[in-house]
């Protein structure tokens, strides 16, 4: 009888737990601050530097949600995760949204129920290999040694690829990035495979970087998108609209430089005024400010602008556009419209 | 009758012979190295063997060392300057201390938190450590966890403050009501001071400052050797009541208690420290109510002090072993009660001659904080692995870097454990 | 009357249950019990509630699935199209594997390291005494991943032994020190009279065993001393190496030789493996190194003047009389020393060895995402692993237990 009203105690005590943290967009406004997960450290798309500062492609987009939400880019706690914890913190709620490269697949987004917001990098899993291995293509590799980084989907794919083209290997399993080039390098493994974005990444940070080839082939696809917890709508819609406002602002050619302007008075587009805030009520309707959206943009720039800045072709990760072009310039960027 | 003798006998010598030194062989140095290196061949070749390892350590280590560059902006730089000729990079560890030491959020003008409570430490340990120290020195053992706590975190000072309240509140009730009961002083005492720190939960939320005077420090912000101090210092004193705790309830002739007891420290004795990790990372979400999440170097804090305890309760109950029968029985013949006789007689012998055995598990354990790197916490080795070792600047430092952490954790260890021979000496009361 | 007199056995009052021994610890146990089954029911809960409002589940059946990744350290058959169960299993045998072959090395290392701590020769003594500090001092995981470096960024590529002037060559033809790990000769055997070699080989050492025995059982009848070495040398080397030669040299060597990418034949060793391996063992070996000196310390001095005055020569004393009383001091922290091993061979995930906690506890954990599971299982089997060790310390602590009058 005592221990029935115990548990009985207890289960009324989890539910009412449980109804308090249903919205995300409400606690992070009373937090006040964004806990947003990224990498442990890869250059271009999150990195701390020496001043313990987060930057990169990833961030970018964790600011702008900050922005977008609180008005504030810089009010974001960031979470390192590897690939083993990032999907853990997130559906416990140690994070609020995950920005760290992570591959939109079916099981992830079913069956470990997340929701996959967008895409915000095109991506496609490649080998780098050294210019004297005489290595023009990764159908070559038969019996290569070959880095992987683990805990991702890479080496399902790498499994997949050299089982379909009936050729050996040898895996080399790393856990970081770091140790991946230090085992690349000393020629403990012939290949590093990793998804292309990184290995160009890879290669800036070596010290010959032309001694090195990226091989044609890319053997996977890898959509690379934000992601937060599945059941929470209201927040996945915050999160995924404001990626969509960096691409449209893009395409609609608002950037950091003339986003104040545009913003001061309604302009003759009525879909950079609706963007922005100053024609309808997009931002009510996503229980934020009327500006989110020009903060969002104004606290990195738009989709171009943060590619550009981190992983653009005049960094020294060198990616070019390409799949990740607005769809006007025949990339996939095509983000639906602000209406 | 004697100089008779001396002058009748020719071929007996009349005088003293000056003393001459031993022979070359049989003195000084020559001597040492015949009985200590060269007593016989094997021993000779033995000798000659580790001669030759110690010139080929030397030989490698000392010029890299000699060589070493200190004032360089990155690695390139440094080959630069090296030019090919063999030496380290010491300059990363001039660049990168402050990340080494503190993690690479620690806010950089609040290093003399950290630091001082570091200082204040060995302040707190000495009257635990040397039993000569005045016995007053003891209250600052006592004050020393909230001080650390407020100095390492910041914040209002109301909340550790308060929460030395309810110690305290919780002890005056137990010092009340022990006479009658220790069970009713001890329940008493614990009731008390969450009492006390649920009221003074709100007070605090109520008075504290908008600008304390100490800024707040996120706990994820910590990292790098500190992270590894904090986290060993923190779980092992934690870990010494509860381990206390588990061996007396080992001990118990309580079956319940005894089985409870038993089962959760061989669970944790059984499987690796990374495993309870991974169960902090990514298991241990789950089974907290909906929507609390707590820091995750609190969960590890968890984990790791039910880990020490399960260790400092074996050496417990070793030392409750090692006491005479006679002692037990003695206490009983007085008509203490178990509480009394636990309190007054068995525990302080007991774990007088269980010390050594905690200062090892304390070592092991400071050592096994490296472990947390595995689960992506940027603690010292975690910091060079990850954010130091895949920078741009640093990419390929590996020697400088490791080295570094070897030095600072075999200051530490070798420390600890010198004082825990030099303890194990003075304990050893028996004359054997 | 009666009521003066009787002890007031009946008049139960409630204040009995704290204050009165007989009660007492009954009521703590229930106290405790009742706190354990709370504390339980509520993290039961919170599981519950926690894996309904996320739509998860608890269930095994992942383990069936196809793993999907590749391993490259199988001795079972494996490809990425086995299980997740079958990938465990393969890195289980990894585990014990390392385990095993650091247990012995360490003993090995150990061994001498307590032992010529202990000797007359005073650099070896300070050598010693600097490697048991120097590694007792510094975590097991900065040595694992020191090595780990050492033997990436010094050891010569496999690219490095091509060529018209290789700048690296093999040892004696047959070995090839690379950083990817050393290859080495590997024997096959060739059909069933390869086998009877190797049962040969294994009938010859038991009858090592029953020979010495058979002349202790001699030496304690009848006081006659048998020959024990030259038998046994002789038991060991000839038969075995009379049938190989009769049966034709049914065992060969694989020697490893470079093709394309790698060395291929041969038995691989590979750099994880080691540096995992040599890491375990030279740390633990300086632990060992520590015991092994303490149980010689315990025996007291009296024990060998006492055998030296009944005419033993010294390498009798330290057989018969040291040895047998240190054992029993020496074995017990080093059968703990084994557990830690075993335990601590979980940090193979820095390196990138495929044991149980890099593929059970990593990558089906990160492919599955079946966190709760996987980590269940992976704490149950090192936890039957030590108990299974700790039972048989139990069996031999037992068996050596001093019999006290």
């Amino acid at each position: 009888m005592k221990k029935t009203a115990f548990y009985g105690a207890l289960t009324v005590a989890g539910f009412a737990a449980s109804m308090a943290s249903a919205a995300t967009l409400d606690d992070v406004k009373e937090r006040g601050t964004l806990n947003c997960g990224v990498t442990t450290g890869l250059i271009g798309f999150a990195s701390p530097d020496a001043n313990g500062v987060w930057d990169g492609f990833d961030v970018g987009v964790c600011r702008a949600v900050a922005a977008a939400v609180l008005g504030d880019p810089n009010a974001v706690e960031f979470v390192p995760t590897t690939g083993k914890t990032r999907f853990t913190a997130l559906a416990s709620g140690e994070i609020d949204m995950l920005a760290r490269n992570t591959t939109w697949t079916f099981s992830r987004d079913v069956d470990l129920k997340f929701e996959f917001v967008g895409i915000n990098y095109y991506d496609g899993q490649g080998f780098i290999a050294p210019r004297d291995l005489g290595v023009s293509s990764a159908k070559e590799l038969d019996g290569a040694t070959v880095c992987i980084q683990t805990g991702t989907t890479t080496e399902l794919n790498l499994a997949d690829y050299f089982r379909a083209n009936n050729i050996s290997y040898e895996p080399v399993p790393i856990e970081t990035n770091a140790e991946g080039q230090q085992q690349y390098l000393a020629g403990a493994c012939d290949v590093y495979t990793t998804d292309a974005s990184g290995l160009a990444a890879t290669r800036a940070a070596f010290e010959n970087p032309q001694d090195h080839i990226i091989l044609p082939e890319i053997i996977s696809k890898e959509p690379l998108g934000p992601l937060v917890r599945h059941g929470d709508n209201d927040w996945g819609d915050v999160v995924r609209w404001t990626l969509n406002a960096l691409i449209a602002a893009e395409e609609l050619g608002v950037t950091s430089a003339n986003i104040e302007e545009l913003a001061a008075a309604p302009t003759g587009n009525p879909e950079v005024n609706r963007l922005l805030g100053t024609e309808g009520e997009l931002g009510a309707m996503l229980g934020l400010e009327a500006d989110w959206a020009k903060n969002a943009i104004a606290a990195g720039g738009n989709y171009g602008e943060l590619f550009e800045k981190n992983i653009g072709e005049n960094t020294p990760i060198g990616l070019a556009r390409g799949l990740n072009a607005q769809w006007t310039d025949g990339g996939l960027l095509y983000t639906p419209p602000f209406r | 009758m004697s100089d008779t003798h001396s002058h009748s006998v020719a071929f007996v010598r009349t005088e003293t012979l000056p003393q001459l030194p031993p022979p070359a062989s049989e003195a000084g140095v020559v001597k040492w190295m015949r009985e200590n290196l060269f007593s016989s061949v094997p021993n000779s070749i033995l000798t000659l063997v580790s001669l030759y390892v110690i010139y080929q350590l030397v030989t490698g280590a000392f010029p890299w060392m000699a060589n070493g560059i200190w004032n360089t902006n990155s690695l390139a730089e440094c080959r630069e300057i090296l030019d090919g000729a063999t030496g380290a990079c010491f300059s990363v560890l001039t660049e990168r201390w402050n990340q080494l030491l503190f993690g690479f959020s620690y806010p950089s003008e609040f290093y003399w938190r950290p630091g001082l409570a570091f200082l204040l430490l060995f302040v707190a340990a000495a009257p635990v450590m040397f039993f000569d120290l005045p016995r007053k020195l003891l209250l600052f053992t006592a004050v020393y966890p909230f001080l650390a706590y407020w100095l390492v975190w910041g914040g209002t000072i109301y909340t550790p403050l308060f929460a030395l309240l309810g110690i305290v509140i919780g002890y005056l009730v137990y010092a009340r009501f022990v006479k009658d009961s220790f069970a009713m002083g001890f329940f008493g005492g614990v009731i008390a001071a969450f009492i006390a720190w649920f009221i003074g939960g709100y007070i605090v939320g109520a008075i504290a400052p908008a600008e304390p005077f100490l800024e707040a420090v996120q706990s994820r912000d910590m990292g790098g050797f500190m992270l590894n101090m904090t986290l060993g210092v923190v779980c092992v004193s934690l870990s010494l009541p509860l381990g206390i705790v588990l061996a007396l309830g080992r001990q118990s002739d309580m079956p319940i208690i005894k089985w409870i007891c038993v089962i959760f420290i061989e669970f944790i004795r059984g499987v690796p420290l990374i495993t309870l990790l991974f169960v902090a990372n990514v298991v241990l979400a789950y089974f907290l109510p909906p929507g609390t999440t707590f820091d995750l170097i609190l969960r590890v804090i968890i984990m790791i002090t039910m880990f020490s305890a399960a260790y400092i309760a074996e050496v417990i109950r070793g030392g409750l072993a090692a006491l005479p029968k006679g002692q037990y029985e003695a206490a009983d013949s007085l008509g203490l009660d178990y509480a009394q006789a636990m309190r007054l007689i068995i525990l302080p012998q007991a774990l007088k001659i269980s010390i050594p055995g905690i200062v090892n598990v304390a070592v092991g354990l400071f050592k096994d904080t490296t472990l947390v790197s595995v689960i992506s916490m940027f603690d010292l080795v975690g910091m060079i692995r990850g954010p130091i070792l895949s920078s741009t600047d640093w990419n390929g430092v590996y020697w400088e870097l490791f080295m570094a952490a070897s030095v600072l954790f075999f200051v530490v260890c070798y420390g600890i454990s010198q004082y825990s021979q030099w303890l194990e000496r003075r304990l050893a009361t028996d004359h054997r | 009357m009666t009521s003066v007199t009787d002890p007031p056995q009946g008049s139960f009052r409630l204040s009995m249950l704290i204050n009165d021994t007989r009660y007492r610890s009954y009521t703590f146990q229930f106290i405790a019990l009742v706190l354990l089954i709370g504390f339980m029911a509520y993290l039961g809960i919170n599981l519950v509630s926690n894996l309904a409002a996320q739509g998860l589940n608890i269930s095994f059946g992942f383990l069936g699935d196809a793993a999907g990744y590749d391993i490259n350290q199988t001795v079972v058959e494996y490809d990425s199209q086995s299980s997740h169960l079958r990938a465990a299993v393969v890195g289980i045998i990894n585990t014990l594997i390392v385990a095993f072959l650091a247990c012995v090395t360490a003993t090995i290392f150990g061994v001498i390291a307590g032992v010529l701590r202990l000797s007359n020769n005073w650099v070896v003594r300070k050598l010693m005494a600097f490697y048991v500090e120097i590694f007792r001092n510094i975590p097991v995981l900065i040595w694992i991943i020191i090595i780990f470096s050492i033997m990436t960024v010094s050891m010569p590529a496999p690219r490095d032994f091509r060529g018209e002037d290789p700048s690296a060559s093999m040892l004696f033809e047959s070995f090839a020190f690379t950083n990817r790990g050393v290859y080495s000769p590997a024997p096959v055997i060739d059909g069933a009279s390869g086998w009877i070699v190797i049962g040969v080989f294994i009938a010859s050492i038991i009858g090592i065993f029953a020979y010495r025995r058979y002349a202790t059982k001699k030496l304690y009848d009848t006081g006659q001393l048998l020959p024990m070495l030259w038998p046994s040398v002789a038991l060991f080397f000839v038969p075995v190496t009379l049938v190989y030669f009769i049966l034709g040299r049914p065992i060969t060597l694989d020697y490893p030789s470079l093709q394309g990418f790698n060395f291929q034949g041969g038995l691989h060793l590979r750099g994880s493996l080691i540096a995992l391996w040599f890491a375990l063992a030279i740390y633990t070996g300086a632990f060992i190194a520590e015991n092994v000196r303490a149980g010689i310390l315990a025996i007291s001095k009296g024990q060998t003047e006492a055998a030296a005055s009944l005419g033993l020569r010294p390498g009798r004393i330290m057989n018969l009389v040291i040895l047998p009383q240190a054992l029993r001091v020496i074995i017990p922290p080093l059968i703990s020393q084994y557990l830690n091993i075993t335990k601590n061979s979980s940090l193979a995930i820095a390196v990138g060895y495929m044991d149980v906690t890099s593929t059970l506890g990593g990558i089906t954990l990160n492919q599955t995402g079946r966190a709760i599971e996987c980590i269940l299982l992976l704490m149950l089997f090192y936890l039957t692993i030590s108990l299974l060790i700790s039972a048989v310390m139990n069996v031999y602590n037992n068996s050596v237990k001093l019999r006290e009058r």
